[in-house]
């Protein structure tokens, strides 16, 4: 008899190499995520992770290595199977990205209307309850303009959330919220966890949020995984990189990457 | 050698860039018959942009054309009164406005108002990740904002031109009835007889064609914005110059057409 079969990862990326023109950015990543798996991708500014999280939804291209998600690999997938994949993944971004002309409930309708054959008095509904699971009931005619930094990340979980996407990506969830609202978003994305289990992808560079929501943790350095584990193990790791990253210890030696000093101040702000 | 080669590279820049907006535009009336279904929103955001781009621009293009009609009979009278022509001014305001200055005036305004728009408006979505976002939810950014501007401008740029025709002849016609020897009725009667409908013809396809080259100026500007602020600034500004000297070119070209097919009229 054959062992069970390990789960057949969600996304996996092998040897995945991506450059900006001549400045190579992530140094060829391997790892695979698993199905109802929340992986939170840690690191300073300057550390690609942004970057990785742009490829893995495909707004960049790999130069080189290859990411599958649900098995296709997304830079050599057709427009039309991009599309396909599109429609299964949901991405809050780091400043909501809106769309500022419309209002708020027409934001997260606007998935449902162009890629969906629903009426839209079920769509009204949909959006109500997309927007009641982030807090934001009511909230349907205001223009993003008119919402608070906390609000317009919320709202876009909800339009991250609006086609009951299987994997959703979080582009930097808490940064720049006050201690109560980050608080606020990280029970969010627990509950989804909990009721959906939604494979999830955090990036982020807050270390209490990434240990709280984290199965497991890749710590990102200068585009290199320098740890990648279950949450604890990380937490305990003595690699002194990653010591150096969790116990907030700044470069001693001068660095003239500026991204990279930046990467240690931020932590402390 | 080193100018030689400057120059190539300025001329391979543009070939790409005039290759780039026709790829835009080549792009946009794929979409245009091929999006699947949805055609109402579709219609709903013309109709939305066309308000913003001919509506909106109604006021102002009546005032400068009215201004231009008075200002070419002013100049035509100037110099056919030596001639004991005055009358024909009329015709003179009549022809040029609506096969030169009609279009081009509207042109330019229309650049000032909404190319510059378009490329400030793409633009801040770029900054905004708005644009990322449309696409990491399955929707084509070409679809949902360059359709609908290339819908509205190829709609409303002939409409503005005729409109504009109309009120650069009523400036020319105010010139006429109050210093020159026409009454109401005789400068239009005079207006009638020296326009032919291919005269009107000409600057509606001049117009038609103004409307796509800006929108696809502005529209690639915007998508062509970087990081920040002070880019979406440049990106507005290089839609502004770029459109103004295309429109131009394009109106070399076709008035020289127009005028090499003379004979044939």
């Amino acid at each position: 008899m054959a062992a069970p079969a390990a789960p057949a990862p969600v996304i996996s990326a092998r040897d995945l190499r991506v450059q900006y023109g001549d400045r190579e950015v992530l140094h060829g990543l391997t790892f695979e995520i698993v199905h109802g798996e929340t992986m939170v991708v840690i690191g300073g500014s300057g550390s690609g992770k942004s970057t990785l999280l742009r490829t893995l939804v495909g707004l960049e291209k790999p130069s080189s290595g290859e990411v599958r998600i649900k098995g296709v690999d997304i830079a050599k997938a057709s427009a039309r199977e991009m599309d396909v994949i599109r429609k299964k993944i949901g991405l809050a971004f780091q400043g909501g990205a809106l769309i500022g002309s419309l209002p708020v409930g027409e934001n997260i309708a606007l998935p449902l209307l162009e890629h969906t054959t629903l009426k839209p008095t079920t769509i009204e509904v949909m959006v109500r309850i997309k927007l009641e699971q982030v807090g934001l009931t009511g909230f349907e005619n205001y223009s993003p303009a008119q919402l608070s930094g906390g609000m317009r990340k919320r709202a876009a979980f909800a339009r991250a959330m609006a086609m009951d996407p299987e994997i959703l990506f979080f582009d930097e969830p808490s940064a720049g919220l006050d201690p109560i609202t980050a608080a606020g978003i990280d029970d969010l994305i627990l509950e989804l966890k909990k009721a959906y289990s939604m494979t999830m992808v955090v990036v982020t560079h807050e270390l209490a949020s990434a240990f709280l929501i984290a199965d497991r943790i890749i710590l990102l350095d200068r585009g290199n995984i320098v740890a990648m584990g279950p949450a604890q193990e990380v937490r305990d790791s003595t690699h002194p990189r990653v010591r150096q990253f969790l116990d907030r210890v700044a470069d001693t030696a001068q660095d003239d990457d500026v991204d990279h000093m930046r990467m240690y101040t931020e932590g402390i702000k | 050698m080193q100018f030689v080669a400057e120059v190539g590279a300025a001329t391979e820049r543009s070939v790409a860039y005039v290759g780039g907006l026709a790829q835009l535009f080549g792009k946009s009336l794929r979409l245009l018959f091929l999006s699947p279904l949805k055609g109402s929103r579709l219609a709903q955001r013309a109709v939305h942009q066309a308000m913003a781009v001919g509506v909106g621009a109604l006021p102002i293009v009546s005032l400068i054309t009215f201004f231009v009609g008075v200002i070419i009979a002013l100049q035509g009278a100037y110099q056919l009164q030596r001639l004991g022509a005055m009358q024909l001014v009329a015709s003179l305001v009549s022809i040029s406005i609506t096969r030169e200055l009609g279009p081009l005036i509207t042109a330019i305004v229309v650049i000032g108002r909404s190319g510059s728009a378009f490329a400030a408006e793409i633009g801040t979505m770029r900054v905004t990740e708005e644009l990322d976002a449309l696409e990491t939810m399955a929707l084509d950014p070409v679809a949902f904002l360059v359709v609908p501007k290339f819908l509205a401008m190829a709609v409303m740029m002939p409409c503005l031109a005729i409109w504009s025709d109309f009120m650069g002849v009523l400036g020319g016609c105010l010139f006429g009835v109050v210093s020159g020897n026409f009454t109401f009725g005789s400068y239009v009667i005079a207006t009638r007889d020296a326009l032919v409908a291919r005269d009107i013809a000409t600057g509606i396809v001049k117009a038609l064609v103004f409307g796509l080259v800006i929108t696809a100026v502005g529209c690639q500007e915007g998508f062509s914005t970087g990081a920040g602020a002070e880019e979406v600034g440049r990106s507005t500004t290089s839609a502004v110059v770029n459109s103004i000297l295309l429109v131009i070119l394009i109106d070399l070209v076709f008035t020289t057409l127009f005028y090499l097919a003379r004979g044939s009229a």
